[in-house]
């Protein structure tokens, strides 16, 4: 484990814009699309401002994978729609590189689509689209290191997730390393829409608080806006993915997904 | 050389590693102390001994295939992993398992299965210890495999489809994995093969190492000595990480043989995926490519981190058949030696049949994983 490196000191620009929301006293919402699907003629840049429109205070794009092992069926089945209309990481990459969007954006894929293209490559393409974090949610601690390397060297945040399962020794080293924001996994299980807050998801965001000062976000299983006040109660603020995804994959649109995420900003902002 | 202890942060030369979920992180952890702790205790020693020698019905025997070797003019023996119960070297890796899942306190076996064999000896090490069972299995294969989805059911688990992706052992191994996540806490993933984050690759290859042990043995009262070269079909690879374990310190030379459609190694590049890096079949953006095989055993895009450095370091080497190949060398053995393989074990046979002048006079080694009666109703439909 030597060979992972100390995270840079200072933050970057997605910790500084969700650091300097927070001490204005804005709970954070950063919500989750699949990079490259188009949906009943909805290109994804539209529902992507739409939301930054609602109140979002970055994005997480999530370039699709074939294999998603974090993933539940609503963001493999969008996965599979975005590759199956060719969608590539350099085809959304490219199209994020010519989008302005006005908040700070992160990637979510998974550690292969890094590996195969190389870590200088991809953290470089990521840095000259204006993306400015990364999330890898098969690739812990343990195995960061060569990556870390090439994006701290690439000015791009390497978020990491922080799991209930972890030990009470295990949460600080992680939470140094990470970077952007501790991505608190709100549950044991993966990612989708359930019907009340789990209890882990206090704990965790609790536990996290108490041996950090980076943003504390919860995600996975964060599914409305009542869940979303409940969590931020102790969390920074939270991630929505699959709740707002399946909306899109039912052709709700950028105005469904405005109304969606305005909705949980107005419970945040309450 | 002997095959080596992949170390806290489970290398096997470049590949292999831990690339899972962080909520997994702790558990594969903890699997990892656990087997250590396991694997240098007597009494767990002597408890799978004794489940392998009166359960399973170990040791497997040598063969000797007489009329094969005179068709072909190749020596051939075969290690006799289909005489096992259960019908496959599956059930050596699934008692280690079911032992140590039992040893530290889990009380649910989760599993993935190709062709089934893995899945019934997940289910059948879960009826013998009590334990659930649920097992994942693609759509795909549940048709060409029906026999082993309602022996799985007989035996009291429960087999849910994986039905995104390619809807084979893949796309039933990304299941498992998101079961695991979301039930660590009870369950104990009993993964078939030596793939998968550490400790797996190095935990499944150990509780093999029995049939290269016993294999060594039997060669040396046999044969005298060891044999030319030493075969097995490689999906994961456990079976041949097996037996290759036994002959890696001597002068045989260890043959992998891999579906064409599914060949790991002979046409990926490194990948990571599963929890491993190792040699994965892959696009240039890094998506999964589907495998393609008639042996659902072997339907897998991946292949074990511990292949891939035997290959690197050219310890191993793999070759690979074809599909219709495999089909001639399932009769070819029925026929002349009145054993029906199972159609993974039939790659290798498929191999040496068809390289037999450029192995006339030697002796080769074949781990015969599994027996054949899982395939004959497929069969029935392709030679029909």
């Amino acid at each position: 484990m030597s060979d992972i490196p100390v995270a840079p000191a200072e933050p970057g620009a997605l910790e500084r814009t969700l650091r300097a929301g927070r001490d204005e006293g804005r709970k954070l919402l950063v919500p989750y699309l699949t990079g490259g699907l188009t949906v009943g003629g909805d290109h994804w840049l539209d529902v992507l401002s739409a939301v930054v429109d609602a109140g979002a205070d970055a994005v997480e794009i999530g370039i699709p994978f074939s294999d998603p092992v974090m993933d539940g069926p609503i963001i493999q089945e969008a996965s599979e729609r975005a590759l199956a209309q060719g969608a590539t990481p350099l085809s959304i990459l490219d199209e994020v590189r010519r989008a302005d969007v006005g908040v700070p954006l992160a990637v979510m894929t998974y550690y292969n689509v890094a590996f195969r293209m190389g870590h200088e490559r991809f953290a470089s393409s990521l840095a000259d689209a204006g993306v400015s974090a990364a999330i890898l949610p098969d690739l812990p601690y343990e195995e960061v290191g060569p990556w870390a390397a090439a994006a701290d060297a690439a000015g791009v945040e390497t978020v990491l997730l922080a799991a209930p399962t972890a030990p009470d020794d295990r949460l600080p080293v992680v939470c140094a390393r990470a970077r952007g924001f501790v991505y608190a996994v709100g549950l044991l299980g993966v990612t989708g829409e359930r019907t009340a807050l789990a209890a882990s998801s206090l704990e965790i965001a609790s536990r996290l608080k108490a041996v950090t000062d980076k943003p504390v976000l919860v995600g996975v299983g964060i599914s409305d806006a009542a869940q979303a006040a409940e969590v931020c109660a102790v969390a920074d603020g939270v991630v929505v993915g699959s709740a707002l995804v399946r909306r899109v994959l039912a052709g709700e649109g950028p105005a469904g997904a405005a109304a969606f995420i305005g909705g949980i900003r107005s419970a945040l902002d309450a | 050389m002997a095959l080596a202890d992949p170390g806290p942060t489970g290398r096997f030369g470049e590949y292999g590693g831990q690339f899972v979920p962080e909520t997994l992180v702790p558990a594969c952890q903890e699997l990892e102390r656990s087997f250590r702790s396991a694997w240098a205790d007597p009494a767990f020693r002597g408890e799978l001994d004794r489940l392998l020698s009166d359960y399973a019905g170990r040791p497997s025997p040598l063969t000797e295939c007489e009329r094969l070797s005179e068709e072909l003019g190749v020596r051939v023996l075969l290690k006799r992993e289909d005489l096992n119960h259960t019908g496959s070297h599956k059930i050596n890796n699934v008692l280690g398992q079911a032992l140590l899942a039992r040893r530290m306190g889990k009380t649910r076996l989760v599993a993935e299965t190709g062709a089934g064999q893995h899945g019934v000896a997940s289910a059948t090490a879960a009826a013998l210890m009590g334990m659930e069972c649920r097992v994942y299995m693609g759509e795909v294969d549940m048709e060409r495999q029906a026999l082993n989805v309602f022996r799985m059911q007989l035996l009291g688990a429960e087999v849910v489809p994986a039905t995104s992706g390619s809807r084979t052992l893949k796309d039933a191994v990304n299941e498992a994995m998101r079961d695991w996540v979301a039930t660590v806490g009870d369950t104990h993933y009993c993964l078939g093969s030596v793939m998968g984050p550490h400790p797996y690759p190095w935990m499944v290859r150990e509780f093999h190492a029995v049939i290269g042990a016993e294999a060594r043995q039997q060669c040396e009262r046999h044969l005298g000595g060891t044999p030319d070269v030493v075969t097995a079909c490689v999906g994961g690879g456990s079976n041949a990480i097996g037996i290759f374990s036994g002959f890696v310190d001597t002068d045989a030379e260890l043959v992998g043989v891999e579906p064409a459609g599914g060949a790991a190694v002979g046409r990926g590049v490194p990948g990571v995926v599963h929890g491993m890096k190792s040699y994965l079949m892959q696009d240039e953006f890094g998506q999964v490519q589907e495998a393609h095989s008639i042996s659902a055993g072997l339907d897998y895009p991946g292949v074990g981190p511990e292949h891939s450095h035997l290959a690197s370091i050219g310890r191993a080497r793999y070759e690979q058949v074809t599909d219709d190949e495999v089909i001639a060398a399932f009769q070819l053995l029925s026929r002349t030696e009145g054993i029906i393989p199972a159609l993974e074990p039939a790659h290798a046979i498929a191999w040496l049949s068809r390289d037999r002048e450029l192995l006339a006079g030697r002796t080769v080694l074949v781990n015969m994983s599994g027996r054949g009666d899982k395939d004959v109703a497929q069969m029935m439909d392709v030679l029909g």
